[in-house]
């Protein structure tokens, strides 16, 4: 044993760049997607450019590929910084980058060219899900390898939600991509009508679920007492919301399908966990904001700090809004509206990609051995970029997502509908266009973000070759969670 | 003290993850498995029958163009839909669509219905520019789908595999079905596909004499 160990950030980096590259085109991809619902001339009449076509384009990008490129990087990252340890099987956990980039260009190329299962967030075709379910078990093979070796006995709690993520994804793409394949490009699922309608949306809602909230609460657990400098309010209670939260959500899947011709029993208990789920949630938002109580005084010099406690907010917001939404009368209104559109950007832009960020801004230094980001102002910008962004495309589909609602459910006095469905199209699509721009701010955010760190990396991007030495320091194997290491 | 219980979840990872691993597949366990059961016994409604071969290439043709991204086929049962769409859906009906196209956004409206409701022509016109017959659509064209010709062999290939998952299709249908489709367009299937949603098996019709029960999986 060497006498100095150093922590492995070779991975972290990758996924590091990655995340940021992929976040641009997730975004670019989001926002010309945007422009075609409010000019349709931008269809081009090219078929892997029509909306349509492109759309799984815009999820996986954003989702997997930028989204699960920051959780898998802020995991490696995370699992070494709390368990002082290096990283176990080091090939292996580049074999896991180098697959999943493969995976994201393959699913990207792809789903437009028409290779797709059609099931929502679960497009790409078989050959590219038997790659994920490789990728993704070697993924959880090295991070619990990892956990196995940590030399403090305790698990921080960051690792259970990151944990849960490996397991739950794994879980809920293999039982629901299971599917027979016709040729390279074709495959039949062996669900059929309502029961595939089950168990694609028990997936759909838990991807948001373990992919979208408890990976980020991962991350969150990590960074936020990091960037607050001071240990989280209460850890007990993370760990009670801990083991409500992954339970709980697993029955509120059947929400998305109220009304419909799924029994009536399973979308009634998906009604009722879904409120149950909002405690859970807020439990976690408060946790997260409460650390910084006694530290607010940071937001004012701390852009990452800002992201982190805005992220916070949106998170409660989200769930709230998750968990009304989920009230079958509200979901006569909402579903199939651009209300629900609103409501996953205000948690995936004002949520996942804030924490995101601010983890991003709050580990990119440590991992690329700088002080701190090259430019602080560029991170406020960023800031005011990305909020303002996020906020006209809520506001923007909230507006329309209720309007569509009232107007198809108007009746005159006689019982006839008030308006054709045409009517509603007519009624938002101002709000289209305001959406677009919203996303074109956001867009700019994410290309000041790629420069800040492009110039953060300047003196470690040779350094991606000879990696930056980070030592680990000496644990105390019976820490308690609350002090956090003071360097690292 | 209660809580050591806890803290020796804490401490060892195994079972930090076996437990994770428990909790996160109950609600899926309680939720799907009454549906795997209760599917069995979801019969075909009336006048549902597997896709004959064209209709299953407009269906292929209707997944692959990503159709489902703007359009339900999922009328709830509620008034306003019903007043706008026609009976509500129901299970039965939906036995046969591998992927289930219900949807889950309406950028235009529901299509589970649609068949009959507007011309071959129409639909024709309408899918290679939308804005021909609807100024106001922001549907894009879909021009190409009149370019394809459908592969015979390929839609022998795919009854093959939804044979192999439980639709009732026999060795004739199999054999048929490049005849079917010879000489046809995507754009043809497409249509086919849509002109038949929803037809025959809206619910509360007058009942015609029932048909002879297919439980065999004899021909359609």
């Amino acid at each position: 044993m060497s006498t100095i160990e150093t922590y492995d950030d070779k991975v972290v980096r990758l996924f590091l760049f990655a995340s940021a590259v992929w976040g641009i085109i997730g975004m670019l991809v989001g926002m010309y997607l945007a422009a075609e619902l409010a000019w349709p001339f931008w269809n081009l009449d090219v078929p892997f450019l029509t909306f349509s076509k492109l759309r799984p384009d815009h999820t996986f990008g954003v989702i997997f590929a930028f989204g699960g490129s920051a959780l898998m990087g802020t995991c490696y990252y995370v699992v070494q910084r709390t368990g002082h340890t290096r990283l176990a099987l080091p090939r292996l956990a580049e074999f896991t980058f180098w697959g999943w980039q493969l995976i994201c260009v393959l699913a990207m190329v792809t789903m437009p060219l028409g290779m797709t299962q059609s099931k929502e967030y679960a497009e790409p075709e078989w050959f590219v899900d038997i790659l994920i379910a490789i990728v993704w078990v070697s993924f959880g093979w090295v991070f619990f390898a990892t956990l196995a070796r940590r030399r403090i006995r305790h698990i921080y709690v960051a690792n259970w939600y990151y944990g849960a993520f490996i397991i739950a994804v794994g879980l809920l793409h293999i039982v629901n991509n299971i599917a027979i394949p016709v040729s390279m490009t074709k495959s039949y699922p062996v669900y059929s009508g309502a029961v595939d309608a089950m168990v694609q949306w028990w997936y759909g809602h838990n991807a948001v679920a373990f992919f979208l909230t408890a990976g980020f609460l991962g991350m969150m657990y990590y960074f936020v007492p990091r960037q607050a400098q001071q240990p989280l309010w209460s850890y007990r209670f993370s760990i009670v919301n801990f083991w409500a939260l992954i339970s709980v959500y697993m029955w509120a899947g059947s929400h998305h399908l109220m009304y419909t011709a799924l029994p009536d029993w399973v979308q009634s208990v998906g009604m009722a966990f879904s409120l149950v789920l909002l405690m859970p949630s807020w439990g976690s938002a408060a946790n997260g904001l409460f650390t910084f109580n006694g530290s607010w005084h940071r937001l004012k010099d701390d852009p990452a700090a800002k992201f982190m406690v805005m992220a916070l907010v949106f998170y409660a917001a989200a769930t709230f809004e998750g968990s009304l939404m989920a009230v079958k009368t509200v979901n006569s209104l909402s579903h199939y509206t651009d209300w629900t559109i609103a409501h996953v950007h205000s948690g995936s832009l004002g949520w996942v990609a804030m924490i995101t960020i601010g983890s991003l801004y709050a580990m990119a230094p440590r991992a690329l051995g700088r002080p701190e980001m090259y430019s602080r102002k560029g991170m406020e910008l960023h800031f005011w970029l990305h909020l303002i962004g996020t906020l006209f495309y809520v506001i923007a589909m909230w507006a329309a997502g209720v309007t569509e609602g009232m107007m198809w459910r108007a009746t005159n006095p006689d019982g006839a509908l008030t308006y054709s469905f045409l009517d509603s199209l007519i009624a938002i699509k101002p709000l289209y266009m305001f959406r677009w721009f919203g996303g074109v701010l956001i867009w700019l955010g994410m290309w000041v973000m790629a420069w800040n760190l492009w110039y953060t990396a300047a003196d470690a991007r040779k350094p991606i070759i000879s990696p930056i030495p980070v030592p680990i320091p000496e644990p105390d194997v019976h820490q308690s969670p609350a002090p956090l290491p003071a360097h690292g | 003290m209660a809580y050591r219980h806890f803290e020796f979840i804490e401490k060892h990872v195994w079972t930090l993850g076996i437990l994770t691993a428990i909790m996160v597949s109950i609600g899926g366990l309680a939720e799907i498995t009454p549906l795997f059961i209760e599917a069995n016994k979801v019969q075909p409604a009336e006048g549902v029958k597997p896709y004959d071969p064209l209709r299953l290439a407009g269906r292929d043709v209707y997944v692959r163009e990503g159709c489902y991204l703007c359009h339900s086929q999922m009328i709830r049962a509620l008034r306003f839909e019903t007043e706008r769409y026609g009976h509500y859906s129901t299970a039965s009906e939906s036995v046969y669509d591998r992927p289930f196209q219900w949807g889950s956004k309406r950028t235009g409206p529901d299509l589970a219905r649609v068949g009959g409701k507007y011309s071959d022509a129409w639909q024709r016109v309408h899918l290679m520019a939308p804005r021909e017959v609807v100024p106001q659509s922001n549907m894009p064209d879909y021009p190409w789908l009149s370019l394809a010709l459908l592969d015979g062999k390929d839609i022998q290939a795919r009854m093959r595999v939804l044979r192999m998952l439980g639709d009732p299709y026999s060795d004739a249908d199999i054999k048929n079905a490049p005849k079917a489709v010879a000489g046809k367009t995507e754009m043809d299937a497409l249509i086919a596909y849509l002109q038949g949603l929803g037809i025959d098996n809206e619910p509360q019709k007058p009942a015609a004499a029932p048909a002879a029960p297919a439980s065999d999986g004899g021909a359609p």
